[in-house]
């Protein structure tokens, strides 16, 4: 069938912030779908609260909408566009939920507005574990025993049924949010508990479980002429028990016969059409390996995180086709873009493709680091090597952990003689680190069959390791000894290690530990490797194993292969034979992890497609599989491989590019920028050195005082006795953090000298102990302070302001964290000029050119600069998309070597709405950790909110962000001393627009002193039930709850932990308050009104923004 | 631990174009010579070896692992061995552990003969073969001249015109008994004229209730008829089905007079046996991922395939009609026969190794038999 006719507006639901579970996949995959339908020629709208998207740029949709992904604007956005369809297979679980909320509440039909790519019913069979359950039971297939559950009783008898251990699925969650394995009846009774209250329909599935057994995922798509394929199967290296977000998986399946896989296959075939699939969808199996028996797992009816991987892992656009079908076509009439062929095909593999998660769970204090159903990682790498052994030993290194080999560096620190039972011990839960563990543990004589029986993992995979193993030895043996004696290596040895996957840093350590000199470093090992002419090879993504000559753009590096291969002939867009476009490579940022995520990826992006208008040719070089900037189609020639000196340097070697970008990617490609010059490789933009001149200390407190420019006092101490002074001098409170360690980790705020010295206590134990080379950074913290983040572009001669952001938050919590507004809603203009004027200092003494993002504290009508950071910020996506401003293209240009005063780029003025940012935290992941913002960044996703009111901007992103602030009901309120001066007036407002106010004594004292109203309420350590008790129970709406010393930070963690169970909004600063107040009282004056806030799409802010 | 089991051998694969791929000859046997193909599956090696139509081919597996889940008999398509040679990326060598693994694949390849090289750059030479086409050659040990390599890949005979059917054919009559009959369901007799046909195709043919009656290849067609089947099956065979003329004639025999189903090879000789002609493709379809459109409704099947020549859909006489199409390279997947109750296919409906998505065609040959004889 033909594209369907009779639709002519669809709108299209993207996954709203990014959180754990749901990350940058599904801005690839709507970005594709959006593409794949604006093609047809259809009028798209866009509902996504995420700026830093790459779906959400005006460009791809014809109405975008950065709104709550609420029922409410959502039924208002279909009231206002009139879409004929709605498509909600592209955003993740939050586009699918909202639409079963719309069809629900009888929106849909309301507005005769049909759901296509699914439909209700599917997602239902889908999502819903009973009618899951019965739709597999009537086509014979096979599912875990089990039991649905909608008390914490009935949960206890249907684990008797199955046995312990037993599995808690919650019903319509995300990234198996809220479930867990339980091995007693109080375990299951706690797991049950909070499974129920996280499931919106109460409802949880007790399993048996099958942990142990191989774990599969098919990817598959089906059209409505019942016509299926199988795009990809994934193995997971990690068996049942460990979510498969969190395991390393392997495309394509490696331990199944022929004939199991295909009664795999079989029975994918027959789910799609138990359900009545039209799209992709993800089905998981698994399959016991003392028999093969197999059982049907779950069904996602949409596409998924592992949909974005199979399309990478085999260059097979899932999305693209999945929107193709849902506007009506088969699958037989599609086109592989990469082959010309039909896209009705299966792809088949000739290499290997190993996906590794990324954790982070350091930065979740009391968090414990194991695995399992809840999936903790917060990004990926991918990466394909000519065997299993390069790919993962390539997918470890660009996870940027610093992991060198596989090595377990924990278990070090274990005595020699302990260290193998240690590792047995430890390998029996699943942990991040445990495919080192038993890489460590086969080194002190682990067998294959041990490792099995304590794992579980493949016997395969498992021998994998040990050849790893026996590449190592070599390494260790015949080559150490031939470098040690100053003889060169030959080529057929290189290859043997680097084809196993070793970078040449981690062969420089193996031959150091095992023959100790100093003259073997990386770059050695990298001169004699190229020296005897060992150099990877690049390979196409051809989704053919080369049955068909394919035109992708898309590579990969190999050393497993002997021969060289045919020459490159890759797609040059517009490229007269004979003449070379000149050709511009970016860095992308590798995995996602917190502080370095999408919105650098957004800034590749839209550069490539500023360089690609400007006529060059582009190379992109990720690791990352969520991204768009790894979509083929996005970029003009993409390498899939680890962004880590070695690699970049390959792939710079074949390409020769005339610029390199390294300021877009983060701080990844940043952390390259100097060896790459020093390899001669031409970086454009930002000097590296202006770049390091930024980030080391000294060189910074010279710029700064060079400019005369006001920074907090500081100074750095390489033991305690020297922080105290400076702490003392300075004068408390001051902001410490350790000066070798990376993007605000174990930075702290310490009050007083009592906390200093427990502070250092805690680095040292947590093996960052100070010394001469290893400083702490002791700062003059600024309290009570207003932050401010300004992003610019400067060409060494001009520097245009992008943005000034107010933080709503006082100074202390990291900018990644915090709430943010374009523009100011106190600064006065004095104030704004000054940081202008500091901004263009700052941005002509650096020599930069192309973006920078430069933070100040203002205080007492002081202007403090904090940091200067000469590259692609964190909110250069949402100032992008506040102020509607092409921020990245006109970077882009300037490092092309174009003046700001050329591209007529000025500061954006007279801008009269409200762009307000907010941070998304995951703490529902890590159950114990610490509840409170700080210095060191933990958001995993941010939203913007848009009105012409502040505070109702503020409202929106706080809805947006999952913390609707209700508009009455009950509050509790239990705040520190210092904050109850300011409470009261907006208590006493909040009792004015009718909340009633529940408070702990202190605040109940303080308020009523002031003549406001308020119950009491018992603090956390009373007899129960004391506040605790009313949160769980859902007696409130609203916590307000603040703190200022480190054990009052462990006693609110409780209060916000049972808020977070039960899902109440919590805000923790007296400025959101304030903020939020005001926002409420707009919508006070509002009632009755027929627009209670402004709905408008980006593309009228910007006219209207543009206009002025 | 890896190679001390198993004797590894520097060795190469050498065309019949000069081109020479090195590698490690696996076990004893260091000695092949045939047509070289290729193959992209990434699962079923076993049966692939052991699949008639392979016969004395080299065959060249792209996938990056091989031998990872070993080997048992339960899935072997003939007796012995098939196919000439094996060409692997990466053989596995060290022991295997999977619940359905008798021996592990290097031992199997010692035990029958097969040789084969491992750690050869496979995708360059599949795209030397997509390039310059399917060709023969040698593999035998490393020589640093490779003058005498290159003779022995020259010396070897073309495909074309050669009768490699009769090589792999029983060399007897034997029987094969059906499901047994159910309420409604008899069971029919169907004559099988063994052109290297696959274990599965017999298996799936018996499952359907068919009694079968397997004749070696150059069994006179008269001695076929005088059994009086009630079906005739052509299966799949290696090599160009034009020399094939003793089962053409038996095709054209019964053509007609009973339902007649053929799959690969048999669905060429039907052809030939009807007035079309075949022709040798340019580096033929071997891998589990072929799509198939049905030209009438536009459904889609992914198909196993293995198969060097083709129908020229230009050459079908009336009475003669194509229902199938690849949509890859748009050659002809199957035919109808308008007038007779008959039909072929050029994939493999048995799979085997493959997807079952086609599956439903054995029943379709039971339906046509039922039709026939009621």
């Amino acid at each position: 069938m033909p594209r369907r006719t009779d639709l002519e507006t669809i709108l299209i639901l993207g996954s709203g912030p990014i959180v754990i579970g749901q990350a940058c996949e599904f801005d690839y995959s709507a970005t594709q779908g959006c593409k794949a339908l604006r093609e047809e020629g259809y009028r798209l709208i866009l509902l996504n609260s995420n700026p830093a998207t790459v779906m959400t740029d005006p460009e791809l949709s014809d109405r975008t909408y950065i709104e709550p992904m609420t029922l409410e604007v959502a039924r208002e956005i279909i009231a206002l566009e009139k879409p004929q369809a709605i498509l909600p297979t592209l955003g993740g679980q939050t586009a699918l939920n909202l639409a079963m909320d719309l069809h629900k509440a009888g929106v849909l039909d309301q507005h005769g507005v049909e759901m296509i790519g699914s439909n209700p019913m599917v997602i239902e069979v889908g999502e819903s574990r009973e009618r899951f359950r019965e739709a597999m039971a009537q086509w014979g297939l096979a599912i875990p025993a089990s039991g649905l559950a909608n008390s914490v009783e009935e949960a206890l008898v249907a684990a008797e049924r199955g046995g312990f251990p037993a599995i808690v699925r919650p019903s319509f969650t995300l990234g198996g949010s809220g479930g867990g394995i339980a091995y007693n009846r109080e375990e299951l009774k706690e797991l049950a508990w909070r499974g129920l209250t996280v499931s919106p329909i109460s409802q949880i599935l007790v399993e048996r479980s099958l942990i142990g057994w191989k774990e599969l995922e098919l990817e598959m798509i089906r059209d409505l002429a019942d016509n299926a394929i199988i795009v990809c199967g994934i193995e997971n290296v990690d068996p049942m028990g460990v979510h498969t977000g969190d395991s390393v998986t392997v495309a394509p399946i490696q331990t199944l016969t022929d004939v199991e896989y295909q009664a795999l296959r079989d029975d994918a075939l027959k789910v799609a059409r138990a359900v009545g699939l039209n799209g992709g969808c993800n089905i998981q199996f698994a399959i016991s390996p003392e028999n093969g028996q197999r059982v049907v797992i779950e069904m996602n009816p949409r596409v998924s995180r592992s949909s974005a991987l199979a399309s990478k892992a085999t260059g097979f656009p899932i999305a693209r086709v999945a929107a193709k079908l849902a506007v009506g076509y088969t699958l037989g009439e599609l086109k592989n873009g990469i082959t010309g062929k039909s896209a009705c095909f299966e792809p088949a593999l000739d290499y290997c493709v190993v996906k590794a998660p990324r954790f982070n769970f350091e930065k979740f204090a009391g968090a414990s680091p194991v695995l399992g159903l809840e999936m903790r990682a917060v990004g990926e790498t991918m990466a394909l090597g000519g065997n299993f052994r390069e790919a993962l030993q390539k997918a470890l290194r660009g996870l940027e952990t610093g992991r060198l080999s596989l090595e377990c560096r924990e278990a070090q620190s274990v005595k020699l003689e302990e260290r193998l039972d240690w590792l047995k011990r430890k390998l029996v839960t699943p942990d991040p680190d445990r495919l080192a563990m038993i890489y460590s543990a086969f080194k002190l004589g682990l067998t294959l069959a041990e490792a099995n029986a304590l794992t579980g993992l493949d016997p395969w995979f498992l021998g994998q390791l040990m050849e790893i193993w026996e590449t190592e030895k070599f390494i260790a043996g015949p080559l150490a000894t031939t470098l040690a004696l100053g003889e060169v290596p030959p080529v057929d040895w290189w290859i043997r290690v680097k084809s196993q996957g070793f970078s040449d840093l981690s062969v420089a350590r193996i031959v150091r530990e095992a023959r100790p000199g100093p003259e073997i470093t990386p770059a050695k090992i990298r001169a004699l490797r190229l020296a005897a002419g060992a150099r990877p090879r690049f390979r196409q993504v051809d989704t053919c194993a080369g049955e068909f000559a394919a035109e992708t753009p898309y590579y990969y590096s190999s050393y497993d292969a002997p021969t060289p291969p045919p020459p490159l002939s890759p797609r040059e867009p517009g490229q007269e034979p004979g003449h070379r476009p000149r050709k511009v490579m970016i860095l992308g940022g590798g995995p996602n992890r917190i502080g370095q995520g999408i919105e650098f990826d957004y800034c590749c992006v839209k550069a490539c497609q500023a360089f690609e208008e400007m006529g060059y040719a582009t190379v992109m070089v990720n690791s990352n599989p969520e991204t768009v900037s790894t979509d083929y189609d996005a970029v003009g020639r993409l390498y899939f491989e680890p962004v880590t000196l070695e690699d970049v340097l390959a792939v710079i070697e074949v390409e020769s590019p005339d610029g390199i970008i390294v300021q877009l990617g983060g701080q990844t490609p940043l952390n390259l920028a100097q060896e790459l010059k020093n390899a001669g490789a031409p970086i454009w933009g930002t000097a590296p050195e202006a770049i390091f001149q930024a980030e080391d200390r000294q060189g910074w407190n010279d710029l700064v005082s060079r400019l005369q420019l006001k920074q907090p006092p500081s100074g750095m101490a390489p033991d305690i006795d020297s922080a105290c002074r400076i702490a003392e001098s300075v004068g408390y409170p001051v902001i410490v953090r350790p000066s070798f360690v990376l993007g605000g980790r174990a930075m702290k705020i310490i009050h007083r000298p009592e906390e200093l010295g427990d502070y250092l206590s805690g680095l040292e134990a947590s093996g960052l102990a100070l010394g001469r080379d290893t400083p702490i950074l002791v700062d003059k913290f600024l309290d009570d302070a207003v932050e401010v983040d300004v992003d610019a572009v400067a060409d060494g001669e001009k520097v245009v302001i992008a943005a000034i952001m107010e933080h709503i938050e006082r100074a202390g919590v990291h900018s990644g964290d915090s709430c943010c507004s374009i523009p100011p809603f106190t600064l006065s203009p004095v104030i704004q000029a000054e940081i202008r004027q500091e901004t263009e200092k700052l941005g002509l003494a650096l020599g930069v050119k192309g973006l920078m993002n430069i933070q100040f504290a203002v205080r007492q009508g002081q202007v403090y600069v904090l940091e200067a950071n000469p590259r692609a910020s964190r909110t250069a996506p949402f100032v992008a998309k506040a102020t509607g401003r092409p921020l990245i293209q006109t970077a882009a240009k300037v490092m092309a070597g174009q003046s700001l005063r050329e591209l007529g780029f000025v500061e954006p003025t007279g801008q009269s709405y409200y762009a307000v940012k907010e941070a998304v935290l995951p703490w529902n992941r890590f159950a114990g950790a610490e509840v409170d913002l700080g210095p060191e960044m933990r958001s995993t996703g941010e939203v913007m909110g848009l009105d012409d009111n502040f505070g109702l901007a503020f409202l929106k992103a706080q809805a947006a962000a999952g913390m609707t602030i209700p508009r009455s009901g009950d509050i509790v309120m239990t705040v520190s001393d210092r904050d109850k001066v300011d409470l009261v007036p907006l208590a006493r407002e909040l009792t004015l627009l009718g909340f009633t106010i529940h408070a702990t004594p202190g605040t109940k004292e303080a308020l009523e002193k002031a003549g406001v109203a308020a119950r009491r309420i018992d603090k956390v350590n009373a007899p129960r039930p004391n506040l605790i008790d009313f949160l769980l129970d859902g007696k409130a709406g609203l916590l307000v709850n603040t703190t200022s010393s480190p054990t009052s930070i462990q006693e609110a963690s409780l209060i916000r932990w049972a808020a977070i169970r039960r899902g109440v909004t919590m805000i923790t600063t007296m400025a959101s308050l304030k903020a939020a107040v005001a926002g409420l009282k707009e919508i006070r004056l509002k009632e009755g009104k027929s627009q209670l806030w402004r709905l408008s799409p980006l593309q009228s802010y910007h006219g209207q923004s543009l206009g002025d | 631990m890896a190679g001390e089991a198993v004797k590894l051998t520097k060795a190469a694969l050498t065309l019949d174009d000069g081109a020479r791929f090195e590698g490690q000859a696996v076990g004893p046997l260091t000695e092949a010579a045939g047509e070289v193909i290729f193959i992209t599956a990434m699962s079923g090696y076993q049966e692939v070896v052991t699949d008639p139509s392979y016969h004395g081919q080299i065959v060249v597996f792209t996938t990056a692992h091989i031998g990872n889940y070993g080997t048992n008999a339960a899935v072997d398509q003939a007796q012995e061995v098939q196919a000439a040679g094996a060409i692997f990326h990466e053989l596995w060598l060290p022991p295997v552990d999977h619940w359905l693994s008798e021996r592990d694949l290097p031992a199997y390849m010692a035990a029958h003969g097969l040789v084969s090289l491992t750690g050869v750059d496979t995708r360059a030479l599949t795209i030397h073969l997509r390039e310059k086409g399917s060709r023969n050659g040698y593999i035998g040990p490393w020589e640093a001249d490779p003058g005498p390599a290159l003779a022995k890949a020259r010396a070897i005979p073309s495909m074309s015109g050669l009768d490699l059917a009769s090589s792999v054919s029983c060399q007897s009559v034997y029987f094969r008994q059906g499901a047994p009959s159910r309420e409604g369901r008899p069971n029919f007799q169907v004559a099988v004229i063994d052109l290297g046909v696959k274990k599965s195709i017999l298996d799936q043919l018996c499952a359907h209730n068919l009694d079968l009656t397997i004749w070696p290849g150059q069994t006179p067609a008269e001695r076929i008829l005088a059994e009086k089947p009630q079906g005739l099956f052509i299966p799949n065979g290696p090599g160009d089905p034009a020399p094939c003329d003793y089962a053409i004639k038996t095709a054209q025999a019964f053509l007609g007079r009973v339902p007649v189903f053929g799959i690969c090879l048999g669905h060429q000789i039907m052809a030939l046996a009807s007035g079309a002609r075949t022709y040798k493709l340019p580096f033929g379809h071997h891998g589990l991922n072929h799509p198939v459109v049905d030209s009438l409704t536009g459904r889609v099947w992914i198909t196993s395939q293995n198969h060097g020549f083709a129908v020229d859909p230009q050459s079908l006489p009336p009475g003669l009609k194509p229902s199938l199409w690849n949509i890859n390279d748009q050659t002809l997947e199957g035919l109808e026969w308008t007038d007779i109750p008959a039909f072929s296919v050029q994939f493999h409906p048995e799979a085997s190794p493959g997807p079952h998505d086609s599956l439903g065609l054995f029943e379709r040959f039971y339906q046509m038999l039922r039709a026939h004889h009621a």
